[in-house]
């Protein structure tokens, strides 16, 4: 089973969790120089193969391999000796110290002195082989997202890893960084590193993989050399079905609902700054807002979502300013608000299900009388949603903490949807979300704007917005321009006003 | 042969039940050891504290009385710590309470006992829970933290009344001792039974509970409280005035403590002094985690505390073994609970070597 060249195999890796089988006998095998994309839904058992892999789980059958030899199962310290390095989505990294100082942490014994010298000089040299360019002086503090991921390769390549495996890489990235990034790994597997990418977005898989092994439901739903792949067998494969395209007509706008008129916010971060924004909202469209993560998206959410007001200009709801930062006053008004991150500003994780549908109109006759909560109300309004929304959970009194991604913005759907609400702002609507989720989720906001609701999408995800919008506005540094309709722009014209250069 | 730590969906109310009484166990045979060492069997000094603490009337009432501010002060420590703010400060709130109490009840108004009462009741409250709600502005308006702030506070409040009972509120027939002017009879509690010390404190420390548990299960400030101290971003998200709900949960954690101090000038000593206290406020945040913050766990955790207390005072004059056992027992109850709760929140799976390392 062991040829000269494969360098890792996982052979009948099983693991149960009580009646859940998260990985059932799955083979995976990886050979020196090969990207393998590792492709599959939220619950398809991705984590947890790679958390066996890694020795933080033991399986319950089957065995780890890394050039032939067998690794003792839950032993993180025999992993990272065998030269398994992983990068993952949230970065392990201090941010106090500089890039260089991160690499060698954890490497080098606490008093070793010295040994600074030459150890940059191996990170040099790697960088000069890999391309992974950083300032290895400067604070990770102060590095971009992109450039904290470098230091988290470097980091793995410091340690001699033969094995790199990416959880979600791109997930952070611009598309022009997201190239950069394939470009390193292209060059590192040439040079004989084995690489796997673990990721939802197709189209990044099917240009930077050799190989794409896609799992459903815990088992290997199958698995294609990436040369003869395209889109939808992948996706297919993935979902188990034929994955519905998403169909949107033309958008027939009526009377604006909201409009930013000349809106200055003043933050102390430049991620929520926003200067001379003007934008209207019209009733049965989609409008698509672009731009790199960071250049004031924050600030135009926050103003939606009744979290700010505006230092100057106004925010006007159906000709009204928003005078006053409350989230209740809007929703009332009927506007929808979806999160950026969903897990921490969507859900009480240790309230039920039942409760964080609930949560935004506890106050209201809806869910309760007198101050007392109308628990029946709340439980029926659960039981609908979990149906109509197809939310997958035990039932309405689960914790929400249980739920997958995708099922938590099933939720948060079911919980803003629900009310026919006429503004709708839709951040991030399908970050981290499954092929399947992700078409669910845009077939509903699709349908909102035939209802004729005004919708804001926020996204990095170009795809999406061009999925989803009738019209795109560009940010970039806190000032928004109008791109116009979608159907005259392309991915190339978008990016240059992403990159702040007037189209 | 190894083992592992799984984290658990959910623990059922057999589990959650099997565990306390484990840790409760777990205690009881860990104070056996220093027992065995002073020279005592613990068998008979356990029985002499369980007759000592509930062996007749006279005991019963002894610790009921014990308990009283006990489940003020714990339901005072759960409502806060339900919403993440840490009052440290209910031993301050207490005296705070209590000297409203003597000011409002000496003579300052005269009315019928059915008017008196509640009016004192309610300024005690007032008073303890605008001494938590300072805190809790400083800590939203400047970032300044609350456990600190509250924990000085205390010291500030005891030499207040320190101050004030040697000084402006002594009572002059006291003979010297420095005790404030008594309360009315019309303002004092009634004794449950007559002779006995056990009085109407337990009756609205009960009533108490139960609103605080009709408060946290079925209102709409009890879900406002829950979604912000488990998860404040999203409270805040979805419209729930977060700085507004932890003031009103301030006002009533420093109104419970401030009840407590009412109930013991009302109920057991008839006016104030710097020692009314043996530290009740601080007993209360151990007897609110020992109920797991529940309020009417707190009633059992609060009688637990008490007659532990009560009881190892009269096994000690039984037996010589000190007194400071009680202390032991109730530190080692805590502990075990707190350990218990490990193991409510993660499973322990034995794993055998699932197939034999292979060397390197």
């Amino acid at each position: 089973m062991t040829s000269t060249d494969t360098v890792l195999s996982l052979e009948g890796i099983t693991k149960r969790f009580g009646k859940l089988t998260a990985n059932d006998h799955l083979d995976l095998s990886l050979r020196r120089g090969e990207i393998l994309a590792l492709l599959g839904e939220n619950g398809a058992g991705k984590t947890t193969l790679m958390n066996i892999l890694f020795g933080h789980y033991v399986q319950d059958e089957g065995v780890v391999r890394v050039n032939g030899e067998m690794l003792p199962p839950g032993s993180p310290g025999a992993a990272l000796k065998a030269g398994i390095g992983m990068v993952h989505q949230h970065f392990a990294l201090a941010e106090n110290l500089s890039g260089l100082d991160n690499i060698r942490l954890g490497t080098e014994g606490l008093f070793a002195l010295g040994g600074k010298a030459a150890a940059r000089k191996k990170v040099e040299q790697i960088i000069a082989e890999s391309g992974l360019e950083v300032d290895l002086d400067r604070k990770v503090a102060s590095l971009t997202v992109g450039e904290k991921q470098r230091v988290e390769i470097l980091k793995a390549l410091y340690r001699n890893v033969r094995v790199l495996i990416l959880d979600e890489p791109t997930a952070v990235l611009t598309p022009q960084e997201a190239e950069g990034l394939f470009t390193v790994l292209r060059r590192l597997a040439a040079n004989g590193l084995g690489v796997i990418f673990i990721s939802h977005k197709l189209g990044e898989v099917l240009s930077v993989s050799t190989r794409i092994l896609v799992l459903r439901g815990g088992r290997k739903a199958g698995e294609l050399v990436t040369a003869d792949a395209d889109r939808r067998a992948i996706a297919d494969l993935m979902v188990g079905k034929a994955v519905a395209e998403v169909k949107r007509t033309a958008a027939t706008p009526a009377e604006t609902l909201l409009e930013f008129s000349d809106v200055h916010l003043r933050r102390g971060s430049t991620r929520e700054s926003l200067r001379n924004v003007g934008f209207a909202l019209r009733a049965g469209e989609i409008v698509g807002l672009a731009g790199v993560s960071g250049n004031g998206q924050g600030g135009i959410a926050a103003l939606i979502s009744g979290l700010a007001v505006p230092d100057q200009g106004a925010v006007l709801l159906y000709g009204e300013p928003i005078t006053r930062a409350d989230p209740r006053a809007l929703v009332a008004a009927g506007v929808a608000r979806m999160p950026e991150d969903r897990q921490h500003d969507g859900v009480v994780g240790t309230m039920s299900v039942a409760d964080n549908i609930a949560i935004e109109e506890v106050r209201s006759g809806a869910f309760s009388r007198m101050g007392l909560l109308d628990r029946k109300a709340m439980q029926a309004r659960a039981t609908s949603a979990i149906a109509a929304y197809d939310i997958r959970c035990p039932g309405p009194d689960a914790e929400a903490r249980l739920l997958s991604g995708g099922n938590v913005q099933k939720l948060i759907l079911a919980r803003v949807l629900e009310r026919e609400p006429r503004v709708i702002l839709a951040n991030q609507p399908t970050r981290g979300l499954d092929v399947g989720a992700q078409s669910e989720v845009h077939r509903r906001i699709i349908a909102a704007r035939d209802r004729g609701a005004a919708v804001l999408v926020i996204s990095e995800d170009l795809d999406e917005l061009f999925a989803l919008a009738d019209r795109f506005l560009v940010v970039h540094a806190g000032e928004v321009s109008d791109a116009g309709p979608s159907d005259r722009l392309d991915r190339g014209a978008v990016g240059l006003l992403m990159a702040g250069q007037a189209a | 042969m190894s083992f592992r730590l799984e984290a658990r969906a959910d623990a059922s109310i057999a589990l959650k039940l099997l565990v306390s009484l484990g840790a409760g166990l777990a205690a009881l045979l860990l104070v056996a050891i220093p027992v065995l060492f002073a020279g005592g069997s613990p068998f008979t000094a356990y029985g002499l504290i369980i007759q000592g603490a509930f062996g007749s009337m006279f005991a019963l009432s002894e610790t009921l009385n014990r308990a009283t501010p006990l489940i003020l002060t714990g339901l005072a420590a759960a409502v806060a710590f339900r919403a993440r703010l840490w009052n440290i400060g209910a031993e301050g709130q207490l005296y705070i309470g209590a000297l409203s109490a003597v000011l409002v009840g000496s003579g300052l108004l005269q009315m019928p006992p059915m008017l008196l009462i509640p009016t004192v009741m309610i300024a005690g409250f007032v008073a303890g829970g605008l001494m938590m709600i300072i805190p809790t502005l400083l800590k939203q308006r400047f970032g300044a933290d609350e456990v600190v702030i509250t924990l000085l506070l205390n010291f500030v409040v005891i030499l207040l009344v320190q101050m004030l009972v040697e000084g402006p509120l002594k009572d002059p027939l006291s003979m010297g001792w420095p005790q404030s002017v008594p309360l009315l009879a019309e303002a004092k509690f009634d004794k449950l039974v007559p002779r006995l010390r056990m009085h109407w404190g337990l009756v609205v420390g009960v009533a108490a509970a139960i609103l605080l548990w009709v408060l946290v299960r079925k209102t709409v400030l009890g879900f406002e409280i829950k979604a912000v101290g488990e998860n404040r971003a999203a409270a805040r998200f979805a419209g729930i005035p977060v700085d507004a709900t932890m003031l009103k949960v301030a006002l009533i954690s420093g109104g419970l403590a401030g009840l407590a101090g009412v109930s013991e000038v009302a109920g057991v000593k008839g006016y104030l002094s710097a020692d009314l206290s043996p530290g009740f406020g601080y007993s209360g945040i151990v007897v609110a985690m020992l109920a797991g913050l529940s309020p009417v766990g707190t009633v059992f955790a609060a009688v637990f505390v008490a007659a532990v207390f009560v009881g190892a005072d009269s096994m000690s004059r039984a037996t010589g073994i000190s007194n400071y056992l009680a202390d032991l027992v109730v530190a080692l109850s805590l502990l075990c609970v707190l350990i218990g709760g490990f193991f409510l929140r993660f499973r322990i799976r034995y794993e055998r070597a699932a197939a034999p390392a292979a060397g390197a």
